[in-house]
C-alpha cells in the first residue's frame, strides 16, 4: 500500500469537531439528557462479601407512595451456567446476567440486588431499604493468596481446577523453545515476585444513562458507554427486546478507558421503564462506580531472565496471575501475552492464571493486563541489565523484537519500530541529561518498554455529501480522546477541502451500520478505514459526474483541490467542477451524493514505546516524585498529533498515578474502605511534570494513512519506569505498587537498620 | 416540607427557582436552570468538574446549598463566552487539544479563569497547584497547563 506523507490536513493539529460544544458546556453527556414524565431509578446493594440469596421481598417497597416499579433478578433473562457459554465480544452473558443483578448469590458489596424506580431518587432511595432480603452469610476471599488456598471458599461451585472445586477459572500460556534447556546456558538469572493492587479506572463521569420504552416496545437508550452497539446488543439478551427496537444513542462518553466496555444501569433502567411506563434516568454516585465498576487485576507475578554474560537474553519465565474479581475474565491474555513481546527470547513461558475473589467484576482497563505483566517483566530486565552492568537501553537493544521475530503469542513481526525507540529514548536531550539532587532528596533515572496488541475489527461509515457542497461523515464509534478530529483530517485531505467543512458525528445504532467497540486502540485504525473507502466511493461518484456534464469518459477526469479537472488537455478544455458546483446539480445529474462502507477491519500492527522517567524521593518523608518523563512511541502515523500526544500524555499519567498512590484499600470486613476520590489518589495537576512524548512514525503497511493503535500502550511501560527510577535513586528496589510513602518510608527505615546492624 | 424559593443572578441574568433545603447548587443548576454545563463527578468537592464562581470566588458547587446563592452572584461555564465570542481561555484549550473527553472541561475553564482574575501572570507552579482541585484523567494536563499559561500571556499582551 502506498501511503502519502505530503499531506495539507493530515498531521495538522486542526480544531476538533465537537470541542466548541465541550468548551461551551453544551456538550450532552450521560447525565444531561432528560425527558417529560422521566422518573428515577436506584439500585438495592449486597452488604455482604459472599452470600446466598435466599428470599428477595420487594411488597413493602412497592407499596411505597411514589414508587413507580422495582425490580429483581426475575425480570432479567438468565443464562443458565450448565448450558456453556454464550458470548458476546470477549463477554460471556451468563456473567453478566449475574452481574447486572445477582441471581443465586451476591459475590462482593455493592453487587445489585434489586432496584426501584420513583417520582423522586430520595423516594427511589428510601424504597430500595424497605427490601428484605434473606441472606445466607457465606466466607469469601479477596486477595489472590487467599482465593487459591485448598480450602478457599468456592464462588463458582461448578468450576474445577486440576480435578477439584477451585477459584481458579482459567489458564493461557505462550510457549517458545525449551525454557529448561535456556536456563542452562545462562550465566545470570534473576527471580523476582511482585504484587500489584487493584485500581480503577478512574473516569470522572459515573456512569448514567436514561431509557424509555414506549407500550410496543420501542426503547431509546441516550447513554455513555465505549459502545452504542455494545449497548444494545447486551440490553437486548438481557431483556429479551429484540435489536431491532432498541435505538441506543451514544452520549459524549466522560472517560471510559475499558471501563465502560460493559453495561451496569442499562438493562436494569429498561425494565424499570418497561414496567412503569415511564422514561427513566439512572446516575452512579461516585462511591457507586468504586464498589461496583471496574477496577482492573491485583495481581501477583514472577518472573525469571536468564541471560549471558555478553547481554543475551536465553531464557524466560512469567507466572502472572491475575485477579478476576466475582466472575471470570481477568485479562491474563494480556499480562502473558504482551509483557516478553519487546524482546526476541529463544527460550520462552509465559502463563496466566484467572482467579475469581469477592470483589467487584474486573473491567478493561487500558491495554487489560499488559501493564501488569510489564511492570513485572521490566523491573526484572532492569535488574539483569545493571547486574550485567550495562545500560538498560542497551540491554534492550540488543535484546530487541524487530522484523522476523516469532513472538510467542504468535505472530511473526512485519517492520516494527520497537527499536526506533529505544534509540530515540537513547538520543533524547532527557537521557542525555545528568541528574541533579537536593538536600534531603534523591534523584534517580529508570527506563522501561511496553507493547500492546491493538485491535481491528467491525467498523461502519458513512459519508454525504450535503446539497450545499459540504460532507457529513457519520462513524459508529464512540469519541473518547478525539477520534472525530483524526477522521476529519483525513476526509479534508481525501477530498481535498478544507477541514471546517468536514462535520464529523457519531451515529446511533440505529442510523449507522454496526460498529464495535472503542477499545483496543483501535477506533482510529478501523473508522478511518472505512471513511477512506467511503470517500474514495464519494469521489468515483464526483469524477462520473463531471464527466458527465463535460461527456467525456470518467477515467478522463481527476480529483484534486476539491475539484473535478480533466486529467489532462486531451481530455479537453474544461473549467475545474467543484465540489459545491456538483452537489448543487446533483439533482439533475443523479440523485444524492453519498457513500457508506462497512468493514471487518484487519491488519492492526501492534505498538511499541519505551519510556524515561526521572524521579525525587524525599528520603524524610518517603514521598516520591515524577520529575521529568519522556515518553517515546512507534504511532505509525500521527493523523492528529495533538490528540496522539494527548494519549501518551494521559496514559503515562495514570501510570504515574498507579506506581505511587493508587490502589484499592478493603477493610476487615471486605469492603472497599476509600470509595472516593479524596481517599483513592489519582494524580492532581500539582503532583506531575509536563510529560514530553517523541512520536515515532513508522507506518503500518496495512493502513490507508499507516496508522497504528496508540491509546493503550502509553500505560504499559510506566509502573517499571517510575519503579526503576526509584530503585535508581535509593539504591533498593521494591516489588509491590503502589510505591506510597508509607511503603518507601518502611523500606529506607529498614534498609537504615539493616545497615546499623 | 415547603421549596425554597431564591432570587439571584446567574451568569449577569437575574433568576429566580425553588428548591429543596438540602439540595445542592450544582442540583439548581442542573435541574430548575437547565444549566448542564456544570458536572457531577464525585459530589464531595473533590473533582472540580462543577466549579463555578460566586461573587468571583470559586467554589465546587456540590458543596454549596442552592438557598445560599440567595442575592450573589453566580457565573458558570455557560457565561465564560460573550455571545459567540469565545473567551480567551476557551479558544486556547480548543487550539492546544487541552481536552479529550471533555467532562473536566467547564469545571478547569471556570477555575483557570477564576486564576487569571486574581493571578494575570502566574507561573507553572502556580496553575498546577490551582488547578489541584480539578482533576482530568485523559490529558496528563500537560496541554491545560501549557493553554492557560499561554492564554496568560496573550491576555498580558492584548491589556498593554
Amino acid at each position: 500500500m502506498n501511503i502519502v506523507t505530503d499531506n495539507k490536513w493530515i498531521g495538522q493539529r486542526t480544531i476538533r469537531p465537537d470541542g466548541m460544544d465541550k468548551v461551551t458546556g453544551r456538550a450532552q453527556f450521560a447525565a444531561d439528557t432528560s425527558m417529560p414524565g422521566m422518573i428515577w431509578g436506584k439500585i438495592l446493594r449486597s452488604p455482604h462479601s459472599h452470600a446466598r440469596i435466599r428470599s428477595i421481598d420487594t411488597s413493602r417497597a412497592e407499596k411505597l407512595p411514589g414508587v413507580k416499579a422495582v425490580v429483581t433478578s426475575n425480570d432479567i433473562v438468565d443464562f443458565p451456567i450448565e448450558k456453556g457459554a454464550v458470548m458476546l465480544g470477549i463477554q460471556d452473558m451468563r456473567w453478566m446476567c449475574r452481574n447486572v443483578l445477582a441471581r443465586d448469590k451476591v459475590l462482593f458489596p455493592g453487587h445489585p440486588v434489586a432496584a426501584v424506580a420513583a417520582t423522586t431518587e430520595e423516594i427511589a432511595a428510601e424504597a430500595c431499604k424497605l427490601i428484605e432480603v434473606d441472606y445466607e452469610v457465606l466466607p469469601w476471599s479477596i486477595e489472590i493468596e487467599d482465593a487459591v488456598k485448598p480450602d478457599a471458599p468456592i464462588l463458582h461451585e461448578f468450576n474445577k481446577w486440576e480435578g477439584k472445586p477451585s477459584n481458579i477459572m482459567g489458564h493461557i500460556e505462550h510457549k517458545r523453545g525449551d525454557l529448561a534447556e535456556g536456563f542452562k546456558q545462562a550465566d545470570i538469572i534473576v527471580e523476582r515476585s511482585f504484587t500489584t493492587r487493584p485500581v480503577h479506572q478512574g473516569y470522572i463521569e459515573p456512569h448514567a444513562c436514561l431509557i424509555s420504552v414506549a407500550p410496543d416496545g420501542k426503547t431509546t437508550i441516550w447513554s455513555s458507554s465505549q459502545g452504542q452497539f455494545m449497548v444494545r446488543a447486551m440490553t437486548s439478551m438481557l431483556t429479551g427486546i429484540p435489536q431491532s427496537d432498541i435505538r441506543a444513542i451514544p452520549a459524549e462518553i466522560g472517560g471510559g478507558f475499558g471501563g465502560k466496555t460493559i453495561v451496569y444501569l442499562e438493562p436494569i433502567a429498561t425494565m424499570l421503564a418497561k414496567k412503569s411506563g415511564r422514561p427513566v434516568k439512572m446516575v452512579m454516585t461516585r462511591e457507586e462506580v468504586m464498589r461496583a465498576t471496574g477496577p482492573t487485576s491485583g495481581s501477583k507475578c514472577t518472573v525469571k531472565i536468564g541471560a549471558k554474560k555478553d547481554g543475551t537474553i536465553v531464557a524466560a519465565h512469567g507466572i502472572f496471575y491475575l485477579q478476576a474479581g466475582a466472575f471470570p475474565g481477568s485479562p491474563i491474555r494480556g499480562a502473558a501475552g504482551c509483557s516478553f513481546t519487546p524482546y526476541d527470547i529463544p527460550n520462552l513461558l509465559s502463563e496466566g492464571f484467572d482467579v475469581c475473589s469477592n470483589r467487584s467484576k474486573v473491567a478493561a482497563y487500558r491495554a487489560p493486563g499488559a501493564p501488569i505483566g510489564a511492570y513485572a517483566v521490566e523491573c526484572v530486565i532492569d535488574e539483569v541489565a545493571e547486574t550485567l552492568k550495562v545500560d538498560p537501553l542497551d540491554f534492550r537493544l540488543k535484546n530487541a523484537a524487530r522484523e522476523g521475530t516469532k513472538a510467542a503469542h504468535g505472530p511473526t513481526f512485519p517492520r516494527i519500530g520497537y527499536i526506533e525507540t529505544v534509540e530515540a529514548a537513547k538520543a533524547s536531550s532527557h537521557y542525555a541529561t545528568p541528574l541533579g539532587g537536593n538536600q534531603g532528596k534523591s534523584q534517580g533515572r529508570g527506563v522501561a518498554s511496553g507493547f500492546w496488541f491493538n485491535a481491528g475489527g467491525e467498523s461502519s461509515a458513512q459519508v454525504n455529501i450535503t446539497e450545499d457542497g459540504n460532507v457529513v461523515v457519520t462513524t459508529g464509534h464512540p469519541d473518547i480522546g478525539g477520534s472525530r478530529a483524526g477522521i476529519a483530517n483525513i476526509c479534508a485531505e481525501l477530498l481535498g477541502i478544507d477541514y471546517r467543512r468536514v462535520s464529523v458525528i457519531i451515529g446511533d445504532t440505529q442510523t449507522i451500520g454496526f460498529s464495535n467497540l472503542t477499545g483496543g486502540s483501535r477506533v482510529l485504525f478501523a473508522s478511518s478505514m472505512v471513511v477512506t473507502q467511503s470517500a474514495e466511493k464519494v469521489i468515483q461518484t464526483l469524477r462520473e459526474r463531471a464527466a458527465k456534464i463535460w461527456n467525456i469518459d470518467p477515467d478522463a477526469v481527476k480529483w484534486e483541490q476539491g475539484a473535478a479537472h480533466p486529467v489532462s488537455p486531451n481530455a479537453g478544455q474544461f473549467e475545474p467542477l467543484t465540489l459545491r458546483e456538483l452537489a448543487e446539480k446533483a439533482p439533475a445529474m443523479g440523485g444524492p451524493i453519498g457513500a457508506g462502507v462497512q468493514l471487518n477491519t484487519q491488519g492492526a500492527d501492534g505498538g511499541f514505546g519505551t519510556h524515561v522517567c526521572d524521579v525525587e524521593v524525599d528520603t524524610e518523608l518517603g514521598i516520591a516524585r515524577v520529575i521529568r518523563y519522556t515518553a517515546v512511541q512507534d504511532v505509525g502515523r500521527a493523523i492528529h498529533p495533538g490528540y496522539v500526544e494527548g494519549q501518551l500524555q494521559g496514559g503515562v499519567s495514570q501510570g504515574i498515578g498507579w506506581a505511587l498512590n493508587e490502589e484499592y484499600i478493603y477493610t476487615k470486613d471486605g469492603k472497599v474502605d476509600n470509595p472516593g476520590f479524596l481517599d483513592y489518589r489519582m494524580p492532581v495537576c500539582s503532583d506531575l511534570p509536563m510529560i514530553d512524548c517523541i512520536m515515532i512514525e513508522v507506518p503500518n503497511p496495512k493502513h490507508p494513512q499507516g496508522v497504528k493503535g496508540v491509546g493503550e500502550v502509553p500505560l504499559v511501560p510506566v509502573m517499571a519506569a517510575v519503579a526503576n527510577a526509584i530503585s535508581n535513586a535509593l539504591g533498593l528496589r521494591f516489588y509491590s505498587l503502589p510505591m506510597s510513602p508509607p511503603k518507601i518510608s518502611a523500606a529506607l527505615d529498614a534498609s537504615v537498620k539493616q545497615a546499623a546492624e | 416540607m415547603a421549596k425554597i424559593h431564591v432570587t439571584t443572578t446567574v451568569n449577569g441574568e437575574p433568576a429566580e427557582y425553588l428548591c429543596e433545603p438540602n439540595e445542592t447548587m450544582l442540583d439548581a443548576l442542573r435541574g430548575p436552570l437547565g444549566l448542564t454545563g456544570s458536572k457531577e463527578g464525585c459530589s464531595s468537592g473533590d473533582c472540580g468538574a462543577c466549579s463555578i464562581t460566586v461573587d468571583d470566588r470559586l467554589v465546587c458547587s456540590c458543596l454549596m446549598l442552592a438557598a445560599e446563592a440567595e442575592g450573589h452572584e453566580i457565573g458558570t461555564i455557560e457565561g465564560l463566552a460573550q455571545g459567540d465570542k469565545l473567551h480567551p481561555l476557551q479558544q486556547k484549550f480548543l487550539e492546544h487539544a487541552a481536552l479529550q473527553c471533555g467532562i473536566c472541561t467547564s469545571g478547569m475553564l471556570v477555575a483557570s479563569d477564576a486564576l487569571l482574575r486574581k493571578n494575570p501572570n502566574p507561573s507553572e507552579e502556580e496553575v498546577r497547584f490551582w488547578l489541584a482541585g480539578n482533576l482530568c484523567r485523559c490529558t496528563g494536563y500537560d496541554k491545560i497547563v501549557r493553554a492557560v499559561l499561554e492564554t496568560a500571556s496573550e491576555m498580558r499582551e492584548a491589556a498593554q
